[in-house]
């Protein structure tokens, strides 16, 4: 492994996540609960890993080859969310639906996944409704049997009505002539910028591998 | 398909979600062309299930229905009827599932099969006739409830029906959102069959009313509005 390109990938991800329109706050912000987690493997995983020792805690030791291991997993990390954040989280969910589709994603797990974004806030409003309701008659979770029941009430209710709604769903689409096909309206088009994009992209990847392996 | 004919004519037809409770029970019904009837009755009395009937989301138990001349009885009936015969839902949450404006106004025209041009024009059509230009890449998810409603008309007249059925079109509206939504149901040339508590909405529309009760129709005394066509 080399940290040059570890480095290198992390700057790109960074670079991308930057032209994506993300300010370093917002992009700080976002890597702040992944960098939590990776101060526990910082932590932890020198203590766990044989190596030469670099300094004495009490009964334990910490040894540089669980340094390097913990701080590699936690620049991998950092790397992969600038990534993700630049290239997927920064698209409209419809687009990146649209997108799965045209990749030969299958049909089913696309519609899925778009009726998921739909729905997650009508199912979301029923919750509170629901959870309101029990609020006004004094309900306090506590540690007793009542609440463990009332949270089955709860979580069974929405199912129920989640089912009932996803039922009206279908006869409303029966409606308008669905026959258990989608035809999307708005099609791709490739562009000169997705031709520049899909280069610039293969020559950083070549030069990540060119310094991994030479 | 003679003239005369009633567009929709529903005889002796019965129908029970359970055995033991039925829900309509030899009711008769017929609309006329270019006729607008409307539909009163306590809930829970059934009007909802007339207009699913209608369009083959539920079979009746006994009786016939027949839609645009033909008796519609099996799945394959209805899908024509469904494409002539628009359905508007009383929770608009139900019937707009697709992402954006545009998709879910194109959904049923591209069922019918009609090629992207001519879907892109009857989308924008469609939208301008209900005073909703520019909404079509709105998220159909963050619109206000009046805007849900007049986008899930949208949906249903872009399919072009010959007939509409309104499932209660004000429910939940404000004031002003009813107003527009009656201003632009008032200007529609169809016949339609109108579920609705509220009296001045009935006048406004409809010819004439019937009340929903005991599983059958009984016809309520004239209530202005207009007569009925010849």
């Amino acid at each position: 492994m080399r940290w040059e390109a570890l480095g290198l990938a992390l700057a790109g991800a960074a670079v991308a996540a930057g032209l994506a329109g993300f300010g370093p706050r917002t992009i700080l912000a976002r890597l702040a609960p992944l960098n939590l987690f990776m101060a526990l493997v910082v932590l932890i995983v020198p203590l766990t890993t044989p190596g030469t020792p670099i300094a004495v805690l009490g009964p334990w030791e910490y040894s540089r080859e669980g340094l390097q291991v913990a701080a590699a997993v936690a620049l991998k990390g950092n790397a992969i969310v600038l990534a993700i954040m630049a290239l997927v989280a920064s698209m409209d969910p419809i687009v990146l639906g649209h997108a799965l589709h045209h990749l030969g994603i299958p049909e089913k797990l696309v519609h899925l996944m778009l009726f998921s974004v739909r729905y997650f806030e009508v199912l979301r409003r029923e919750y509170l409704r629901l959870a309101a309701a029990v609020k006004v008659r004094g309900f306090r979770p506590r540690m007793s049997r009542h609440t463990y029941r009332t949270y089955g009430y709860l979580v069974g209710m929405l199912l129920v009505r989640s089912l009932d709604r996803s039922e009206r769903i279908v006869a409303a689409m029966k409606c308008r002539g669905f026959r258990g096909r989608f035809y999307l309206l708005d099609h791709f088009a490739l562009t000169r910028r997705d031709l520049g994009f899909a280069v610039a992209t293969a020559a950083f990847f070549a030069l990540v591998a060119w310094v991994e392996w030479t | 398909m003679d003239v005369n004919e009633p567009l929709i004519s529903m005889s002796s037809v019965s129908f029970a979600y359970e055995p033991s409770r039925p829900v309509l029970a030899g009711l008769d019904l017929e609309l006329a062309p270019n006729e607008r009837v409307g539909l009163v009755g306590p809930n829970g009395s059934g009007k909802s299930t007339i207009l699913a009937l209608l369009v083959g989301l539920l079979r009746p138990s006994a009786g016939q229905i027949r839609i645009f001349g033909k008796v519609r009885a099996a799945e394959a009936d209805f899908r024509e009827v469904r494409g002539r015969v628009g359905l508007l839902f009383q929770d608009s949450d139900d019937q707009l599932f697709c992402p954006t404006v545009a998709e879910d106004v194109a959904f049923g025209p591209l069922n019918l099969g009609m090629p992207r041009d001519r879907v892109r024009q009857i989308v924008a059509e469609t939208l301008q006739s209900l005073g909703l230009e520019g909404y079509e890449d709105r998220m159909t998810y963050r619109l206000s409830g009046g805007e849900k409603r007049l986008v899930a008309l949208a949906t249903v007249l872009a399919m072009q029906p010959e007939v509409l059925l309104l499932d209660e079109p004000t429910a939940g509206l404000d004031e002003e959102a009813t107003a527009r939504v009656i201003e632009i149901l008032a200007r529609l040339p169809l016949a339609m069959l109108l579920i609705s508590h509220q009296r001045e909405i009935l006048d406004r529309l409809t010819h004439r009313t019937c009340r929903l009760a005991n599983g059958r129709l009984w016809p309520v005394l004239a209530c202005g509005g207009g007569t009925p066509p010849a």
